[in-house]
């Protein structure tokens, strides 16, 4: 039942909440902090209306381990916040990856470490792709850079968490969700709303063997078990690495940068092109896995890169370790507090083309 | 006798699940455990249960009940009850929880479900330290007790006094049942069970969030025998933390 397509204007934080509402995420647990208030305030009564719940959490530790609670059960369930925020979610992010209970996680970026500022920022790339709490694990990571991809990648975010089991997460950043921008909304088809059929708790009815969702693994070996067995998992999502590639083909200077500074850089190398001058762009759409074959095989074409972020240099790690054997990178950072613009970059490309 | 005239008196509850547990000697939690399984028979409750066990020597409670479980980070499982309940409206959500987890570390998250008047049980097992982690001071040591990390005894002065729960929670809006029962005499423990199954009912019938307080023996920790660990709950515990009734809507009909 495709819908007869429609545009709407919308937020990036509203696409997000949309986004979630169609694939039926029926569980959403929030908490107040700047810029990503408006999904749960939209949440709060679009989510009732859709027969599903909203609680707004006494915070962000007990919202995200909310998220653990509906998640295990199989429901399509979601948290959303911004950096400090999800500094406290970390420890319920490491059990849902421990205990593989799937949901969605939305990070709208804003500027830090401690409470930073309120603006724009690609400060938490590491924590959303290394495992931000403890222990050895991962969760998938997407980046997206517009409007209408983040309403994408909402839907698919649920089915890639139900798939795999996993935590999935959605990082944006201030800009992303405080833009407006035309979507054009869609609703997936086919959701299988009791996700969880052969794992969730769900009660024993008809006498069914207990089941148990947990990260305890106490006896001899066990613990290594799941560990390998995690670690297959995560190996195993190689080949659903996305990424966008524009203008690469013939190009000199590769531009690497995701999510809104991916964007304003496709801005730049649009500019370049226009005076012939031969850019590219790469621009990762799943951060965890990182689209590292794509990237060697633009390193074995003999092309140079230049990574920037609104970092001091985070995401340039995984660039470089994909084309480590062959070639480098340089790095050019944009400190939070600013919002750069496609002109800002110019000058950094442009040295670098130039071989200075 | 012959066998013929043999008649069984007393059972293992089924939702207990028939094998050793790893507590020691004396130690209450197994006497918790078996009045929830007896409850979750006797009304009928064990195929629609999901359970949130929390982060202590009880750690281990899945394997003992029969039941679906969900295992919550140290202090959180009245946050993941709430996901539970919320996702899963029609089902019977309960969490278990040690006093270090409840009273400490998850202080926010039993204030907040209990004042939210979220429909699930809270079993809270107070023994007046940190079983699991080796008898360090928690928020219910009493004044004076020598614990790993106050082995002077608790200072009033520079650690505080030991936090009464079930009064605390009693005060809350949200709240349908708050009570505070032990497990050191048989007397007790029936009583115990009477709060049970008053806390469980007010989640059935959707009357509000019910709380049980149980005063619990820790003979290892307290450097005791098992009957020294009763008779202390009689003499130093139950005289600062009395048993009773603190709140009971459940025969007025419910709040929203
Ligand atoms: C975040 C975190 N901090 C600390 C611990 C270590 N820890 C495990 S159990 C426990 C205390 C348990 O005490 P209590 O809740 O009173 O339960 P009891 O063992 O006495 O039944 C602590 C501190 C942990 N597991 N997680
Ligand atoms: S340490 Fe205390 S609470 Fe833990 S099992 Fe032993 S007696 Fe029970
Ligand atoms: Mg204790």
């Amino acid at each position: 039942m495709t819908k007869q397509p429609e545009r709407i204007f919308v937020k990036g934080n509203e696409a997000i909440a949309r986004g979630a509402l169609a694939a039926k995420c029926k569980c959403f647990f929030g908490y107040p902090i700047t810029p990503q208030n408006d999904i749960p305030e939209f949440m709060s009564t679009e989510m009732v209306k859709a027969g599903g719940d909203f609680v707004q959490a006494e915070s962000e530790v007990a919202a995200a381990n909310m998220l653990l609670g509906a998640a295990a059960t199989g429901i399509r369930s979601m948290t959303s916040s911004s950096s400090p925020g999800m500094s406290l979610k970390q420890e319920a992010i490491s059990y849902m990856a421990g205990s593989e209970v799937p949901a969605v996680i939305v990070n709208m970026n804003r500027g830090g470490p401690g409470l930073g500022d309120i603006g724009p920022a690609q400060g938490d790339y590491y924590q959303s792709t290394r495992g931000g709490g403890h222990g050895d694990y991962r969760h998938f990571t997407f980046g997206p850079g517009t409007v209408q991809e983040a309403y994408d990648l909402t839907i698919r975010a649920f089915d890639i968490a139900f798939e795999h089991r996993t935590p999935v997460l959605i990082l944006g950043d201030a800009i992303l969700g405080q833009m407006k921008e035309p979507i054009t909304p869609w609703e997936p088809e086919n959701i299988d709303e009791e996700g969880g059929k052969d794992w969730a708790i769900t009660g024993r009815t008809g006498g069914r063997e207990k089941r148990l969702i947990k990260s305890l693994f106490l006896a001899e070996g066990e613990l290594a078990g799941q560990n390998r067995h995690l670690q297959a998992k995560y190996d195993s999502w190689v080949d659903l690495a996305e990424c966008e590639q524009f203008e690469t083909e013939d190009a000199d200077l590769i531009i690497c940068a995701y999510g809104s500074i991916g964007r304003i850089a496709k801005s730049a190398v649009r500019k370049f092109r226009k005076e012939g001058k031969k850019v590219g762009l790469f621009r990762p759409i799943t951060l965890y896995p990182f689209p590292s074959a794509e990237l060697k095989a633009l390193a074995e074409q003999g092309k140079r890169f230049l990574t920037i972020e609104h970092n001091l240099g985070q995401m340039v790690d995984d660039v470089r370790l994909a084309i480590r054997t062959i070639s480098d990178s340089e790095f050019f950072p944009i400190y939070p507090g600013n919002l750069p613009t496609p002109d800002e970059l110019e000058e950094p490309i442009l040295k670098c083309l130039e071989g200075k | 006798m012959s066998e013929m005239n043999e008649k069984l008196v007393f059972d293992k509850p089924e939702s207990v699940i028939d094998r050793a547990t790893h507590y020691c000697p004396g130690c209450h939690h197994g006497i918790a455990h078996r009045l929830v399984g007896e409850l979750l028979d006797e009304m009928n409750l064990a195929e629609k249960t999901l359970m949130t066990t929390s982060i202590g020597c009880s750690v281990f409670l899945y394997n003992y009940l029969n039941v679906d479980a969900v295992e919550a980070p140290h202090g959180r499982a009245p946050a993941v009850a709430t996901g539970v309940k919320r996702a899963r409206p029609d089902h019977f959500v309960f969490t278990y929880q040690g006093d270090g987890d409840l009273a400490s570390i998850g202080m926010a998250e039993i204030m907040h479900a209990a004042n939210r008047g979220e429909k699930m049980s809270v079993v809270f097992v107070n023994n007046t330290v940190y079983g699991m982690t080796g008898g360090q001071m928690a928020p219910t040591t009493l004044i004076g007790q020598k614990t790993t990390t106050s082995p002077a005894g608790r200072c009033q002065a520079t650690q505080g006094s030991p936090i009464r729960m079930s009064e605390i929670i009693a005060s809350l809006g949200g709240v349908a049942y708050a009570a505070r029962g032990s497990l050191d005499c048989v007397k007790n423990i029936r009583a115990a069970k009477k709060h049970l199954r008053k806390a469980f009912e007010c989640q059935i019938n959707g009357t509000g969030f019910g709380f049980v307080e149980l005063l619990s023996g820790c003979p290892t920790n307290w450097k005791m025998t098992p009957i020294q660990a009763n008779e202390r709950i009689q003499t130093e515990m139950i005289p600062y933390f009395p048993l009773g009734v603190f709140k009971d809507i459940s025969e007025e009909g419910g709040i929203c």
